[in-house]
């Protein structure tokens, strides 16, 4: 048997992380019509980023595991950039 | 007999499966990156061709499906077992309406002729080749996720109906919110990567 409690997320939490997710959302499709050039790509990340860990922090539980979990996580999206990094260093050393 | 159940353990298992989910997914992010990076204008003109409103409101109703499904497992928590049954639906009939919007959007791609291999693809030059190539095979493993998630959400529900998942076993609930959300969480990625490219 499970011997700890678990945390128990309420109804009006997940309500408003849907409302900021949306909200998000709607940044960046507005985004989209504004004219920054390279920083739309930027930008377009830049919220998605934030997107995806609200829904890794409050969705996926992470804000309340232990400190095991969240670190593996950062440890996938390290080593995911990194080897966006040196890709990038190969080809435009081509 | 006294049943021995580890849930700490079970959750780790589910997140090393997403850990190499998320690897998958990103390396697809990587080619990604590296072709558009050689091919800018094609993908760009491209990405135009795609149904932005489509595209928008399949991202509005993933990431609803994602709450229904976290608040499924509140519901079941709570000891909720009607409430968590109604969520564990919605959460798979907005799977199912996802999976029907984007046989329209293929559909609509097919129509004009652009497919992987078709004529039209080939006459327009390799940018536009690999932007859709790459758009249907991200988005067609991501649809597939989704038909895999439908799977487990209706296995899932049987046993919370049956019983066999209940308000101190849930586990198998959390797990497959789990495999969910990471289904949301690249769909993230591939909306403005996609519909989004300016």
């Amino acid at each position: 048997m499970s011997e700890e409690k678990t945390h128990i997320v309420p109804y009006k939490t997940q309500v408003i992380v849907l409302f900021v997710l949306l909200i998000l959302t709607g940044i960046t499709v507005a985004v989209t019509r504004l004219e920054f050039g390279a920083l739309n790509t930027l930008i377009a990340m830049l919220v998605a980023g934030i997107k995806a860990t609200i829904v890794l922090a409050w969705y996926m539980h992470l804000k309340y595991e232990k400190r095991l979990l969240p670190m593996l996580v950062a440890g996938v999206v390290i080593l995911f950039l990194l080897v966006l990094f040196v890709t990038f260093f190969d080809y435009s050393y081509r | 007999m006294i049943e021995h159940r580890d849930d700490q353990g079970a959750k780790l298992g589910m997140w090393l499966f997403i850990f190499t989910e998320l690897l998958l997914f990103g390396m697809l992010f990587v080619v990604y990156a590296v072709y558009r990076s050689m091919h800018p204008e094609a993908f760009r003109i491209a990405g135009e061709e795609l149904d932005v409103t489509l595209g928008t409101i399949n991202t509005v109703i993933l990431l609803i499906s994602s709450m229904t499904a976290a608040m499924s497992i509140t519901a079941i928590q709570k000891g909720n077992k009607k409430l968590c049954l109604q969520l564990l639906g919605i959460t798979i009939l907005i799977a199912v309406i996802f999976l029907v919007n984007k046989y329209f959007e293929w559909g609509a791609k097919f129509e004009y002729g652009f497919y992987p291999g078709s004529p039209e693809l080939h006459e327009l030059g390799y940018g536009t080749i690999l932007f859709f190539g790459l758009y249907f095979f991200m988005t067609g493993v991501h649809a597939l996720h989704i038909i895999i998630g439908i799977g487990l959400f209706i296995y899932v529900a049987l046993q919370v109906k049956k019983d066999k998942i209940h308000q101190t076993d849930h586990v198998w609930l959390e797990n497959t919110g789990l495999y969910w959300h990471l289904v949301d969480l690249i769909w993230i990625f591939l909306f403005p990567l996609f519909y989004l490219i300016h």
